[in-house]
């Protein structure tokens, strides 16, 4: 028999686990091109409503609807990369904050305008309810199919950097700018490239984050921060901080939630003041 | 431009002139006693939302620091003025410098934080900070009142004789002389030395340490100097509504006091104000509708802006006044 | 030059065994360097030899990862670029670090109000710091600059905000000078314009500049400084380098090419 700490700390792993998914795109895109972009988590619930849509309405498996979460988010998100933000790539972080900020309200109408402001209906398959019982703990279906899912995108994520043409070009890229394109790197069109893959993950994230969180409208805000703290403790740029990260807000916050429910959000905006005192660029940035 | 050269101390005795169309803005601010007396509660919210721009316009038009939190200095006046008058003293002018001082206490003490970063680091301690005030505000019930709102603020007459009336003249009156004289201080910073230091931090943040300047003392001083204004506004508020919401101190005003000053045009005093007086009098306009639409036009603004109007509606009309001017 | 030196002369400005790696790049190897009062140097070396980085370790915008860096005695490693800077040591940069929005006046206005420590003041008219203002004019008129200084910098001619570069240095009053490349990018008959204007520096301060033009190198610099790698490849008089074979390879050699 385990102690239930260990529930509070399985249902902290598997949330942080969706807060990597959800977050390590934009570590990726801000590390490679210095891009203050808000609007990750508008592309995120684009990925949710296209699985709530799928399943609801054509119904279509809950597992199938995943890849096309992604595709139809990257698709997007590189329209807007190509429209908006490659303008911006030298402006100030003000006009990105500005920009990105209008880009997620206008997602927010978006949504509501065709889905209406209420709580999604929540698409999972009977198989993924319920719970197992291990060594008397009751761990949840979903969560266990999240880890799992977390865990294939984290190794093909970190794979694709290690072992690609690509990868090490991104590589580059993130690591010195001015000298990855001397060596001949087209540092625009990677990046339009890895934003794509960074914003389709988001739109993963944001299918998988249904049966955890829920999904409305008010997405785009409410996930945008902790993604944003995910990225700050993490380093920019930096998968293995991301990852790290993801953990330790995932649990600080299940765990705050459940041994310290009057204190709310707090502990994880002081977990991310904390860490960014101590090493302002993250705990694993290079900068 | 002036055709007989100006010699330099001239010049920049010609840079801080008052222009007849400043002068003509002042008087204009006037005229909703006599014209639209039924608005003049509206009048009031839009000078004091004016005064909380013109505060972001200290740090961000003219340092170029960059704060997704300011509402927390706003929301901390506010909350300062409502406790005050409720536990100590219920007389205006004293609840606004009490406010004064405790949110430029708080700012020193965020500033000596935030002003050693700038970028993500920066805008991600803003929020950071923004949000822990928000939460603390919200947790603190036994204080505050959380979520229902500071109950059992009552405002004494000002000055000892004008009552805050139901229609909004002492509301009004008093929120636009407390805007005039913040705006004649920021008026007069925003022309002194450190004013200029100011534009140096956000013309280039680099070259400022190679001509020996201690940018983050400057920036510490910026910041300081803005929380004291914000919370003044933010103790207006208390004190014209009699009440203090959560919302004072919430993300959405922070967020909002950017699109105004951004809208009206940064780093020029004015543009917060006329961003202000846009962005309150179309709410009013639209309240009718739901929460979210309305920001679906405040986004498509925001992006129109940064694509098409870089330096705000004030900085359109003066490249148009430049334009006009030379044909 | 006097060819008998009776006593070891002042030393304004001198590194340690400075290094500096950027990942595995080492760009900087155990510098050492004395630049004696009064003297000019000049920094040579090809493109990416490390002549900024070591500016820029110098003057305190990059950490050493080892060494120590002194101004005159004291030991100034551990201080702030602006601390160093209020001690008289300034720089120029490669590439324009100008206050693009502010006209020259007002710029060396803000660098002159620094030094003389009244930019923190927040009551007072910058108008009414006539001192400031006079010395900030004077400067730019010295260096040409007087008819366009109410013209924002970001329209200033390219060779003209070169000359800004120079004027903001000049208004801390350096005693020590560092100029990475001031003619860069100028074309060579407005490059003259500059050169004249740091020849006719104060003979008081002690100049270290970066150029790569070997006419200009040898007509204004008193000692020269080759930088290779990151390393000190070898250092003497004018005559001594422009004899020196191995440096017209290494130097001379990757110019041509690059
Ligand atoms: N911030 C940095 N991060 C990583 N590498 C850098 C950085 N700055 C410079 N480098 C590298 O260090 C080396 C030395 O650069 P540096 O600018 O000091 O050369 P330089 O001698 O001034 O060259 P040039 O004549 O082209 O100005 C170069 O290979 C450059 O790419
Ligand atoms: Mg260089």
């Amino acid at each position: 028999m385990l102690p239930p700490i260990f529930g509070v700390l399985f249902d902290g792993i598997a949330y942080g686990m969706l807060l990597f998914v959800l977050s390590v795109g934009l570590s990726v895109t801000l590390g490679l091109m210095n891009f203050v972009n808000l609007a990750h988590c508008a592309f995120a619930m684009v990925g949710g409503y296209v699985t709530v849509t799928l399943v609801n309405t054509y119904n279509w498996p809950f597992i199938a609807t995943l890849p096309v979460a992604f595709i139809v988010t990257a698709l997007i998100s590189v329209v807007f990369e190509r429209v908006f933000y490659r303008r911006l790539y030298r402006a100030s972080d003000l006009d990105q904050v500005l920009l990105t900020i209008g880009l997620a309200f206008v997602s927010v109408a978006v949504a509501a305008y065709f889905f209406g402001t209420l709580q999604q209906p929540i698409p999972t398959p009977a198989f993924l309810r319920g719970s197992q019982q291990v060594l008397g703990l009751g761990l949840g279906n979903y969560r266990i199919f999240l880890i799992v899912t977390a865990l294939i995108v984290t190794v093909l994520v970190v794979a694709g950097l290690e072992y690609t043409r690509f990868g090490a070009m991104v590589r580059a890229a993130v690591d010195n700018q001015r000298m990855a394109s001397g060596l001949g790197i087209n540092v625009d069109a990677t990046f339009a490239i890895t934003f794509a893959i960074g914003s389709g993950l988001a739109g993963l994230g944001g299918a998988l984050a249904i049966e955890i969180v829920g999904l409305d409208p008010s997405f785009s805000f409410t996930y945008l921060v902790y993604v944003l703290i995910v990225v700050a403790v993490g380093g920019l740029g930096s998968i293995a901080g991301s990852f790290i990260a993801a953990m330790l807000i995932g649990i600080s916050d299940i765990a705050g939630k459940y041994y310290f429910p009057e204190l709310g959000a707090f502990l994880i905006y002081l977990v991310m003041i904390a860490v960014l005192l101590w090493k302002p660029s993250g705990l694993f940035g290079k900068r | 431009m002036a055709d007989v050269p100006l010699t330099p101390r001239a010049y920049l005795q010609a840079q801080s002139r008052w222009t007849p169309v400043e002068i003509a803005f002042w008087l204009a601010t006037l005229l909703p006693f006599w014209l639209l007396p039924d608005y003049l509660s509206l009048a009031s919210q839009v000078a004091i939302t004016a005064l909380f721009a013109l505060s972001l316009d200290i740090l961000l038009g003219y340092a170029g620091v960059v704060s997704l939190g300011h509402a927390a200095f706003f929301g901390i006046g506010a909350y300062t003025a409502g406790l005050f008058s409720k536990f100590v003293w219920g007389a205006p002018l004293p609840g606004l410098l009490v406010a004064a001082i405790v949110s430029a206490a708080s700012g020193f003490v965020v500033s000596l934080i935030v002003a050693r970063f700038r970028h993500f680091t920066l805008i991600m301690l803003t929020l950071g900070i923004g949000l822990l005030m928000q939460e603390i505000a919200n947790r603190a019930h036994w204080l505050t009142g959380g979520s229902d709102g500071l109950q059992g603020i009552s405002i004494n007459k000002v000055l000892g004789a004008f009552n805050f009336d139901l229609y909004g003249y002492t509301a009004y009156g008093y929120s636009l002389a407390v805007l005039f004289i913040l705006f004649l201080c920021a008026r007069r910073i925003v022309h002194s030395p450190f004013g200029l230091a100011l534009r140096g931090i956000r013309e280039n943040w680099t070259r400022m340490p190679a001509i020996g300047a201690p940018s983050r003392a400057h920036v510490r001083m910026a910041f300081t100097i803005a929380a004291a204004m914000a919370g003044i506004a933010g103790a207006l508020l208390t004190q014209t509504t009699q009440s203090a919401a959560l919302e004072s101190i919430s993300f959405g005003r922070s967020a909002d006091v950017l699109v105004m000053l951004v809208l009206g045009g940064a780093g020029r005093l004015y543009g917060g104000l006329i961003g202000a007086a846009i962005f309150m009098v179309a709410r009013d306009q639209f309240s009718g509708i739901a929460p979210q639409y309305w920001y679906f036009w405040i986004g498509l603004l925001l992006i129109g802006v940064v694509m098409f109007l870089p330096n705000g509606i004030l900085g359109g009309l003066s490249a148009l006044a430049a334009r006009w001017r030379k044909s | 030059m006097e060819k008998v030196v009776t006593a070891t002369p002042e030393i304004a400005l001198s590194t340690r065994g400075l290094s500096k790696q950027f990942g595995s790049l080492a760009v900087t190897q155990d510098v050492t360097i004395d630049l004696p009062k009064g003297v000019r140097y000049a920094l040579i070396g090809p493109n990416g030899a490390g002549k900024t980085t070591l500016i820029n370790l110098i003057t305190g915008m990059l950490k050493p990862d080892g060494g120590s860096i002194l101004l005159g005695a004291d030991d100034v490693t551990s201080l702030e670029p602006q601390q160093r800077v209020t001690r008289g040591l300034a720089r120029t940069f490669q590439i324009n670090t100008l206050f693009p929005s502010l006209n020259p006046l007002e710029a060396v206005t803000l660098a002159v109000a620094e030094r003389r420590r009244e930019a923190g003041e927040f009551w007072t008219s910058l108008s009414s710091h006539a001192e400031s203002i006079e010395e900030a004019y004077g400067i730019l008129a010295r260096l040409k600059l007087g008819e366009v200084c109410y013209q924002p910098t970001r329209q200033l001619p390219y060779g003209r905000q070169r000359l800004l570069e120079i004027a903001l240095a000049l208004a801390t009053r350096p005693k020590v000078l560092l100029l990475d490349e001031p003619a860069a990018g100028v074309p060579q008959e407005e490059s003259g314009d500059i050169f004249e204007a740091v020849a006719n520096l104060s003979n008081d301060l002690t100049l270290l500049f970066i150029e790569h033009d070997m006419h200009v190198v040898f007509r204004f610099a008193s000692h020269i400084i080759v930088l290779v790698g990151g390393a000190i490849f070898t250092q003497g008089s004018p005559a001594e380098i422009s004899a020196d074979p191995r440096v017209r390879e290494v130097y001379l050699g990757t110019r041509q090419h690059g």
